[in-house]
């Protein structure tokens, strides 16, 4: 019998996403605006075509991430099996240098004020928060975001180079696209297989996958594990710390921050059902191409009564049930096919997929002085438009064409559709047909993609029963003894972990109960963002 | 037997295992989450990929050593036809050779540390201490190899051993202990106080060698943990909501 598990996933509308940038900025003010973490980010959006953040993650004849097929046709990961990794275990020989992300820096502001009286104004120049030493300030995390850096840098990408010579100079003029990422919570995942320590771990409820910070020892093999490059390590505590699926959230049946705070709405959250006895099946199908397939086939129907029976006898509850049955994610991986795996071939199975974005070739009709939402125009330049077609299908059917023109089709046949009713114009049931689509598929398509609304985006069924209303977020529980800027014995790195939820209530409270006018100085420069530095707030008044 | 010698070599030993032991035990309950080894390869890899597995595998192969000359009794070797000769000549050959390599790995590893700046300044005064103790037993350990190779070589087998190994079936023989020649005698007090400093410096990572790791499988599982309240941590002392 199926042992049936449940799995909080997520999908991603990439038609939509203008690149703002809002569901990074949230999420470090949520989750990583603390010293050691400065230059993590557990969400970024990338600029497609483009290096990635780290730059290049995607090669990974250079960073082995994920899984391969060994001689035997095993499963093993590229890095190297269990003996293998722990004999590297001293000096981790492939893992990515802060120069592959970047030198987190800040900016001497005290120079604006101490300054001599000169001619110019002063400035404040950028010091590295790696040595505390002046540096120029050459790469961050979005670079080369709307292409910037030109052709030079775009022609690096490794999705660019596996496509081959003749796009360099083609693409620049054709598309462009943003591709937001979070860890991804594999059902298969690497990160996991390759932590020595056992700290890192899927849960078996929602499929989260977490590190335990108390278990975890530094020894960073996760980082080269993840092909996403989406572990990330903390300098300053030594311990890996990754996207959290913003797991206090969804288990009171809240989005995750940046679900809720996505300006362009193109989140999706859900619930899928899926075989946990044909993960190591699927993912050792030999051929890449057969991933997509492979990883769609382990998803169960929801409303099959074979399934129900067994998801109850593998303890998923009711209302986890009735959530998988209402699920988005359900529908837009199963029903209507439109979302796809980001990378398959890493063979991690992921589980945030992407619904590809039409907009590229859209656009290229509209500047070639074509009618981009006519259905034939449509189809057609589907077919011909073969660089971004093939570009899209290197990020999310290791190569295989076919499931993303069938995708696009759709979006297609939904966009043309749809204006010609806007236009009042007689429906044409053959647009639909030509992409495998009824109409009724098409309305609950445009449902979901164009009108979004929150409740049906996101269908989160709480982590346990639990009376109407009693369920909050735990964020600012002050079960925790010392208080901000409390550190252990020896140094800020031991000692029991203060909540950021808590660090982040503390200052804010303090900055906003005070009302006095602090005239002390504080360098921020020296202030590693531990703790409360005299002089930061004004003094508390006692009361 | 003066007062000295009983200190050092009756009540110091058991007064290490007393600190080893304890607290490793208090640093597990409280300090769960310091426990790591507090990496800098993310600033700097290229002097650290040479250094630190020379450092560590030449340990190993000394920690191997140490068991083999201390645990194993002179009568064993004995009795399978190694002579007091053909070992002492690979004793000093394998523990020069990784006793060399760990003073080269650790020396790179203190270059590195005073001279990479973000290195030096993730560099704590507990550290420094450390790597003084640390520094320190090794070199006492390479002189006692090194001066009985050049001169006199003493069997500590006859000494030291005897006095390891009476540790652990509470009868420690101080006797013994006090014939061996000094270098033996400072490359033990050091050692000492380096075992008793591993639970409160960045040395305890020794002590979370993920052994486990070849037997697991390969993807983890965990429950979030039944029950009708969100995932939560054990209760600490202090407020409550």
């Amino acid at each position: 019998m199926t042992r049936v598990m449940a799995h909080i996933a997520m999908v991603m509308n990439l038609d939509k996403c203008i690149g703002c940038h809002t569901c990074s900025v949230t999420c470090k003010q949520a989750w990583t605006n603390r010293s050691g973490m400065e230059y993590v980010w557990f969400n970024n959006v990338e600029t497609r075509p483009g290096l990635g953040y780290p730059r290049r993650y995607q090669d990974q004849e250079k960073w082995k991430g994920g899984w391969e097929l060994d001689r035997k046709g095993r499963l093993t990961l590229k890095s190297g099996g269990r003996l293998r990794r722990l004999l590297s275990i001293f000096a981790n020989p492939i893992m990515p240098s802060i120069h592959d992300y970047y030198e987190p820096w800040t900016y001497d502001y005290e120079n604006l004020t101490s300054a001599p009286l000169s001619a110019d104004t002063p400035v404040a120049p950028p010091r590295s928060l790696i040595s505390n030493e002046p540096m120029a300030v050459r790469w961050s995390a979005n670079w080369d975001d709307d292409l910037g850096g030109g052709p030079a840098l775009a022609s690096r990408d490794p999705v660019v180079e596996r496509i081959g010579d003749r796009v360099r100079l083609d693409f620049e003029n054709a598309f462009m696209f943003y591709l937001p990422r979070i860890c991804e919570h594999c059902i298969n995942p690497a990160c996991v297989a390759a932590c020595p320590s056992g700290a890192m771990y899927k849960r078996s409820e929602d499929g989260i996958v977490l590190v335990d910070q108390d278990r975890c020892r530094g020894w960073r093999m996760c980082v080269t594990g993840c092909p996403y490059k989406k572990v990330y390590f903390n300098h300053k505590t030594g311990k890996a710390e990754k996207c959290t699926f913003c797991y206090p959230r969804v288990e009171v049946g809240l989005p995750t921050v940046c679900s809720e705070t996505c300006v362009g709405r193109l989140r999706y959250l859900g619930v899928i059902l899926y075989d946990a006895d044909r993960v190591t099946e699927a993912a050792s199908v030999p051929d890449d191409r057969d991933l997509y397939e492979a990883q769609l086939s382990l998803f169960l129907d929801p409303r099959d009564p074979e399934v129900a029976e067994a998801a109850a006898r593998s303890g998923i509850p009711d209302d986890w049930m009735a959530a998988a049955r209402r699920s988005p994610i359900h529908d837009l991986i199963m029903k209507y096919r439109i979302a796809l795996p980001l990378h398959p071939e890493y063979r991690t199975m992921p589980m945030v997929w992407y619904v590809p974005p039409l907009s590229p070739v859209v656009d290229a009709l509209a500047g070639s002085g074509h009618d981009g939402e006519d259905a034939g125009n449509l189809f057609g330049a589907i077919e011909t438009l073969r660089i971004p077609v093939e570009y899209l299908a290197e990020l999310f059917t290791a190569g295989d064409p076919a499931p993303v023109t069938a995708s696009l089709r759709r979006l297609a046949a939904m966009r043309a559709h749809m204006r010609r009713i806007n236009l009042g114009e007689e429906p044409d049931p053959s647009i639909g047909a030509r992409a495998g689509l009824t109409r009724d598929d098409i309305d609950g398509m445009y449902r979901l993609l164009a009108l979004a609304r929150y409740d049906e985006r996101y269908v989160i069924p709480t982590a346990y029963a639990a009376q109407p209303g009693s369920v909050e977020e735990i964020g600012c529980s002050l079960d925790y003894d010392g208080g901000p800027g409390m550190t252990g014995p020896f140094g800020e790195a031991s000692g029991q972990p203060v909540p950021v939820a808590i660090e982040n209530f503390h200052s804010l409270k303090q900055r906003q109960t005070s009302e006095g006018v602090t005239h002390e100085r504080v360098n921020l420069l020296n202030w590693d963002g531990k703790g409360v530095p005299k002089g930061m707030f004004p003094e508390k008044e006692d009361r | 037997m003066s007062w000295t010698e009983i200190a050092f070599w009756v009540v110091a030993p058991y007064l290490t295992l007393v600190i080893l032991v304890g607290g490793l035990m208090w640093r597990h309950r409280y300090d769960k989450f310091g426990w790591t080894t507090r990496s800098s390869e993310l600033y700097e890899s290229r002097l650290l990929r040479i250094g630190s597995p020379l450092f560590h595998f030449g340990l190993l192969f000394v920690i191997l050593g140490h068991v083999f000359g201390l645990v194993i009794p002179e009568s064993w070797t004995g009795a399978v036809g190694m002579s007091e000769s053909l070992y002492h000549v690979i004793a000093l050959v394998v523990g020069g050779v990784a006793g060399v390599c760990t003073l080269a790995g650790i020396a790179l590893l203190i270059y590195r540390r005073r001279t990479r700046g973000p290195v030096f300044m993730a560099t704590t005064r507990n550290d420094k201490m450390m790597y003084v103790v640390l520094v320190a037993a090794i070199l006492a350990g390479l002189m006692t190899t090194l001066l009985s190779a050049a001169f006199q070589a003493h069997d500590y087998r006859q000494t030291v051993s005897p006095w390891f190994r009476g540790i652990f079936v509470l009868q420690p023989d101080a006797g013994a202990m006090i014939r061996a020649p000094w270098t033996f005698k400072l490359h033990t007090l050091v050692g000492m106080l380096l075992i008793a400093l591993f639970p409160f410096t960045r040395l305890v990572h020794a002590f979370a060698a993920p052994v486990g790791y070849l037997f697991r499988p390969y993807v983890v599982y965990r429950s979030r943990g039944a029950g009708d309240h969100p995932a939560v941590r054990a209760p600490r002392p202090g407020w409550d909501r």
